[in-house]
């Protein structure tokens, strides 16, 4: 089930827009494929819909088995019949991000009328590009109104970018974990990652496709500094401690804890396995161009920063969600942007959840995050009137 | 709810914007939002309340008196609603500034530190006094404000607050008779509830 290549694009379910997207940068994308998956049913006043945004390295397989890792959907524990998002009840829409590997439209595509792929050529995006080739995707699928946006990390952002560009489209934007800008900090992790993924011989400049490879020891360096801004110092010393690892394999190895390098530490070990089974399902190029969207993403940046104009009137009931041991998108970035919110007179929940897990708690076992999505939503439904 | 929560909510004109701050288990902007039909909203400190809120479909955001109402623009609720904390808070003044610019009313209730036990008990023991109502120790007590209703209505005239209606309350909320007088209200009323306006709001004195 692995045996496609990290650089096939795949057959995914997609809808194509020939008349393809003005992208921020000023470039028109001369056509547009946005690859989706839905679940639940679409009700018959069209009122039920969700869009759930992916973070950075997710996809459109939110709940079901990925069709290329053979794992479960990145949020098969918050959506589904009776999970706290649920398809019982809402019609869920998930798309592949503009940029990224998974059958929408990203440097790894072909470009129009061409066999060869789009590479480093790719235009630069951002956020408000994925979220305006989302919109696209949820008009042609005849929703003229969404219930709810919802997201965590980069989805968060983009659930964030939805409100600003499109408030009227939705009653509810509920952003986890995530940041109405992208820090210093942030950034500089991102340039970290792609400063390895430029280190690595087998890049050959951006068209390492031409030489049949992948720049997968950059990628995989890029893919573990970021693990690590993804957990906690708590959740790290929990997992593994300063354990060294005692692999049945390497028991021939007599002094293994003495060697110099290699898999000495399991948290060494853990971070190559996520490495290394990151590079098989990601293509270098859309990590590039999708981390520079990120980067790029401020929402404060059109009024002069001041991040309460972005939200000024705004109809739409925002829920806020930090987690108390998130350093990569921390709860003070949380408060700054309820405090925008409650500054336009916004209609606003914030919860910080408390937990050791860090950033990745949003994808993980945090009950009171499944009582707060659930609980939240039914409100909105409430406040609404929806059955 | 409890009982003073209804007398406030009876205070509360319905179809109004409200934010409550320190909703606690969020019963009062329930009842407002279901029975008044009002935007009630939310402001509370323990983050447990603020999840149960949340997931209860209420509008609650986690934050504090002291630190959080300077974020709202002016005149952005019809009603600010501060209940039984106002002698909790650091700047107790600067609140009561900060309810009645971003609201066109401020609710207020606090225990009464002129209660008659009180008194007698720091008359007689000369030690800080411990009822029903003040049951924690001095050094560990968040109360750290206290007042009396008439420190409360000095307050308000020289803040040029207008007391549009007031009523002290029993420990279990229920209106006490003291309506007449202010002393005996402050010598046997446990709580006090105050509606406030500010001054330019006020009608002209009768």
């Amino acid at each position: 089930m692995n045996s496609t290549s990290p650089l096939d694009v795949g057959d995914h379910q997609h809808a194509t827009f020939p008349d393809g997207l003005d992208l921020e940068c000023g470039v028109h994308l001369p056509a547009l494929d946005v690859a989706y998956r839905t679940y639940g049913q679409l009700s018959a006043r069209r009122d039920n819909a969700i869009v759930i945004c992916h973070a950075f390295t997710g996809d459109q397989y939110v709940a079901e088995t990925h069709p290329q890792t053979g794992k479960p959907g990145w949020w098969a524990r918050m959506v589904g019949p009776g999970r706290p998002i649920d398809t019982n009840r809402f019609f869920i829409i998930c798309t592949n991000v503009l940029g990224g590997c998974m059958g929408s439209t990203g440097p790894r595509s072909l470009k129009p009328g061409s066999t060869e792929r789009w590479g480093t050529d790719f235009p630069p995006i951002t956020i408000r590009d994925m979220v305006r080739a989302q919109y696209k995707l949820v008009r042609s699928l005849g929703i003229e109104r969404l219930f709810a946006v919802v997201g965590g990390s980069m989805g968060g952002m983009q659930a964030l970018e939805w409100a600003v560009t499109y408030p009227d489209m939705m009653l509810a934007v509920m952003p986890i974990a995530t940041a109405p800008y992208h820090s210093a900090q942030n950034i500089a992790f991102n340039e970290v990652g792609r400063q390895a993924i430029f280190a690595d011989p087998d890049w050959y400049g951006g068209r390492y496709w031409e030489h049949n490879v992948v720049p997968a020891r950059g990628l995989a360096v890029a893919r573990m500094m970021a693990h690590i801004t993804y957990l906690s110092e708590e959740a790290l010393t929990r997992k593994f401690g300063r354990r060294v690892r005692r692999d049945p394999k390497d028991a021939q190895a007599p002094e293994a804890s003495l060697a110099m390098f290699g898999d000495v530490f399991e948290v060494e070990s853990y971070l190559r396995y996520q490495g290394s089974a990151f590079v098989r399902r990601f293509d270098a190029n859309s990590y590039l161009t999708i981390t520079r969207a990120m980067d790029w993403f401020d929402l404060a940046a059109e009024h002069d920063g001041e991040l309460p104009a972005a939200f000024a009137g705004t109809p739409v009931r925002f829920c806020v969600v930090s987690f108390s041991s998130d350093w990569l998108f921390p709860t003070s970035t949380s408060r700054y942007l309820v405090r925008a919110l409650n500054q336009a007179a916004a209609n606003v929940s914030f919860v910080e959840i408390e937990t050791d897990k860090g950033h990745d708690s949003f994808l993980l076992d945090e009950p009171d995050l499944d009582r707060t999505v659930r609980g939240f939503l039914c409100g909105v439904a409430d406040h609404a009137g929806l059955a | 709810m409890r009982l003073d929560q209804r007398l406030i909510a009876e205070m509360i004109e319905p179809g109004t914007r409200v934010l409550d701050v320190g909703s606690g288990d969020g019963a009062l902007i329930d009842h407002l939002f279901r029975l008044r039909g009002c935007d009630a909203r939310g402001i509370e400190i323990d983050m447990r309340e603020v999840t149960r809120s949340v997931a209860h479909g209420l509008p609650v955001v986690h934050g504090d008196a002291d630190h959080d109402l300077a974020h709202y623009p002016n005149d952005a609720f019809d009603y600010v609603v501060l209940q039984r904390t106002l002698q909790a808070v650091e700047r107790p003044r600067e609140v009561l500034r900060q309810m009645l610019r971003i609201g066109r009313h401020a609710i207020v209730s606090f225990p009464n530190f002129g209660h008659w036990q009180l008194r007698l008990k720091l008359l007689l023991s000369g030690r800080m006094p411990m009822t029903a109502v003040w049951h924690t120790q001095w050094y560990e007590t968040p109360n750290i404000h206290p007042c009396t209703i008439r420190d409360f209505i000095a307050l308000c005239e020289e803040e040029g607050y207008c007391v549009q209606q007031w009523m002290a309350v029993d420990e279990e909320g229920e209106r006490a008779p003291w309506r007449r007088s202010i002393r005996l209200a402050n010598l046997f009323g446990e709580q006090a509830l105050f509606l406030l306006r500010r001054e330019g709001d006020c009608p002209p004195a009768a």
